[in-house]
């Protein structure tokens, strides 16, 4: 105390000697400004400089300042001395900006979760966000407009888009028809052609599989209402399905069979070519909903015998709100339009395209085929290292046909480990159990139960994808988190304690309550 | 406009440019080399270009694709159309990039947890890596 008050006065002593000196000055200027103007008024006073610098007190210099005289006076180095009362040292104290970086937290990382939810959606791709800019600034006509500019440029635009999207599938541009989504078409395709045939009373059975994504399924069991009959078929374990179920469902009132290209939770592909023969043979329509395939794998329309697909832009690095349905036109197939109105999209689907979406639908299309080479080969190199990394944990179990599957979705379970409170651990990955849209309930996933997977197996299981742009890093991290609080989490269960001393949990006749 | 594309263009160069990577030796043999198109220049604008994105994922794919876009035309005889027509994509790619980076720069958001912000460890007390949690 005495010290610091010993360093007060010498303080204001000062200031006040350098007041005092200043006003002296200003006296004999003054008296000299007298003697001079008597003189000759030519002459100035000399006053000093304004700089910045004087102004202003360096902080940096002034601690620095401090800190000697610190040192000087007590003979410690400010900060090995602890202020007592607060933990902190004195070096500290006497820097309040060092202050508040000393209580920080040293960040070498970020807080942003890595995306890992490539099956939900993707992130938009610069080349895609590049080529739509134009359209939201001063391209903004619409492209159904025929009497101006305006309205020419964005339909030139509009059907290039349709080329690269017909391109990537294998198809003619006129048979593909813009909607809003993979939930759109997959409505438009089975309501329209189930609707379109079932009228003459002829046509009214349709045919899917259990693990169709909802849109379809909820689809169908409208259809239901309306009087169809739909059969929903069973998977094998493996999630592929059986081709002589699959040919022995198929009746001859049978209008459309709806088998998803590849599963968005377990990422199984189905054997297209063989439905598509049967379907042909069996002369019905085929639907496919191609969300998560489309851009990913070499597809063939024709070669697959597909008649109706479902293809969604966000899926492959392009923007949301745009989808598009491939529907053949030699043989054509004749749909019931869900939406009607000015006709647009040969009367399939009424609405005034928005041009920014289909320009980045068509961009996406085209980068995604360019690059298919590219990205599937680093994408099953960093799906190996992820699943290899992943089985090495005990316990362990992939969903799904290790053979025949998507290699940007890895569906694991990992047993005596709640996939959801997995989840709540494993904040900092972006990851989910299945399809985004059950996300919300706690259900276990209906896909996995069709599987024939038990209930607990099913809550245990998680889905990682990787995309194109998921990097070697990420991949590394989201394994080590995850063996991390997978050991955690079975540390602190019951079960796993039991399973460790080899009793099978089977065995236990758990007590009423 | 693929970043492909532009690492295509670079394809030509790859063949000087890209060795330049890994062995020394390479990178001298480069400079042997001529270079009558600028594909040096114009790999080294892309990458720096790439190194531009504020988010993560897009910068480590900019740089990664196209290094090896350059890695893939590395052995490739090309003609002279072939490199015209390479170093034309590249510089689109080269616009398309400079558009982009600095899109994303007006919109940062956090890092990434397997970001480092600043690499290298901390020496000295001068608290150069330290920073303020945001929660």
């Amino acid at each position: 105390m005495a010290n610091s008050t010993n360093v007060a006065l010498r303080q204001i002593s000062r200031l006040s000697s350098r007041r005092l000196s200043s006003s002296s000055s200003f006296i004999n200027c003054a008296s000299y400004f007298r003697a001079a103007a008597a003189n000759q008024a030519a002459r100035r006073c000399y006053v000093s400089e304004s700089k910045p610098d004087k102004a202003q007190v360096s902080v940096d210099t002034a601690i620095r300042a401090d800190q000697k005289a610190f040192t000087a006076q007590t003979g410690i180095l400010p900060e090995n001395a602890k202020m007592p009362g607060t933990g902190m040292s004195a070096d500290v104290m006497m820097s309040p900006a060092a202050g508040i970086l000393k209580q920080s937290s040293v960040m070498d990382e970020g807080i942003r979760p890595i995306y890992l939810d490539m099956q939900a959606t993707t992130p938009t791709d610069p080349r895609v966000l590049d080529a739509m800019l134009p359209f939201f600034t001063g391209l903004y006509g619409n492209p159904h407009s025929r009497t101006h500019a305006y309205g020419w440029e964005t339909e030139k635009a509009t059907e290039q888009a349709r080329e690269h999207v017909a391109n990537l599938i294998g198809a003619d541009p006129k048979e593909i028809i813009f909607t809003s989504g993979a939930t759109e078409s997959n409505n438009m395709s089975i309501k329209g052609v189930a609707r379109f045939f079932g009228r003459s009373g002829k046509k009214k059975h349709i045919v899917t599989t259990q693990t169709e994504h909802k849109c379809v399924l909820d689809s169908c069991r409208h259809l239901q209402e309306e009087g169809f009959e739909v059969t929903y078929l069973p998977v094998q374990n493996s999630g592929v399905v059986d081709l002589k179920e699959l040919e022995a469902a198929i009746r001859s009132d049978t209008a459309l069979v709806s088998i998803m290209t590849v599963n968005n939770e377990i990422g199984v592909i189905q054997p297209m070519e063989e439905i598509g023969k049967l379907c042909k043979m069996k002369k019905t329509f085929f639907h496919t909903d191609g969300a998560q395939a489309v851009g990913k794998m070499p597809i063939s329309v024709d070669k697959w015998n597909v008649d109706l697909m479902s293809i969604s832009a966000h899926k492959i690095y392009g923007p949301k709100g745009i989808g598009a349905c491939y529907i053949r036109r030699r043989p054509r197939v004749r749909i019931d339009p869900i939406i009607s109105g000015g006709g647009q999209e040969r009367g399939l689907r009424s609405g005034t395209l928005a041009p920014p979406l289909v320009v980045g639908f068509g961009e996406a299309c085209r980068i995604a085929k360019e690059e298919m080479p590219y990205d599937s080969k680093r994408i099953q190199m960093l799906s190996d290292r992820l699943l290899k990394g992943l089985l090495s944990l005990e316990h362990t179990s992939q969903n799904g046909d290790p053979e025949r599957f998507y290699p940007g979705c890895v569906n694991v379970s990992f047993a005596y480990v709640e996939g959801e409170s997995l989840l709540m651990a494993l904040k900092d990955i972006a990851l989910s159990s299945g399809s985004a849209c059950t996300s919300a309930s706690l259900e276990p996933s209906y896909v996995l139960r069709a599987l024939g997977n038990s209930d607990e197996s099913a809550h245990s299981s998680i889905r990682f994808g990787i995309g194109r742009f998921t990097t070697e890093s990420e991949i590394d991290y989201v394994l080590k988190a995850v063996k991390e609080r997978v050991t955690f989490l079975r540390e602190l269960s019951p079960l796993w304690e039991l399973v460790q001393d080899g009793i099978a949990l089977d065995s236990i006749e758990w007590s009423q309550h | 406009m693929s970043m492909a594309a532009l690492k295509g263009d670079s394809a030509f160069q790859a063949r000087s440019l890209v060795s330049a990577y890994p062995p020394k030796c390479e990178a001298l043999q480069f400079h042997n080399m001529a270079d009558p198109v600028g594909f040096l220049p114009q790999f080294r604008s892309l990458l720096r270009q790439s190194s531009q994105f504020a988010a993560y994922n897009f910068r480590e794919y900019a740089k990664r694709r196209t290094r090896d876009a350059f890695r893939e035309h590395h052995d490739k005889n090309l003609g002279e159309r072939e490199t015209q027509e390479l170093i034309q994509r590249g510089l689109k790619e080269l616009q398309m990039m400079k558009r982009q980076t600095t899109v994303s720069q007006f919109f940062q958001l956090d890092r990434l947890v397997v970001e480092g912000q600043k690499t290298g460890k901390q020496t000295g007390e001068d608290g150069g890596i330290v920073r303020q949690t945001t929660e």
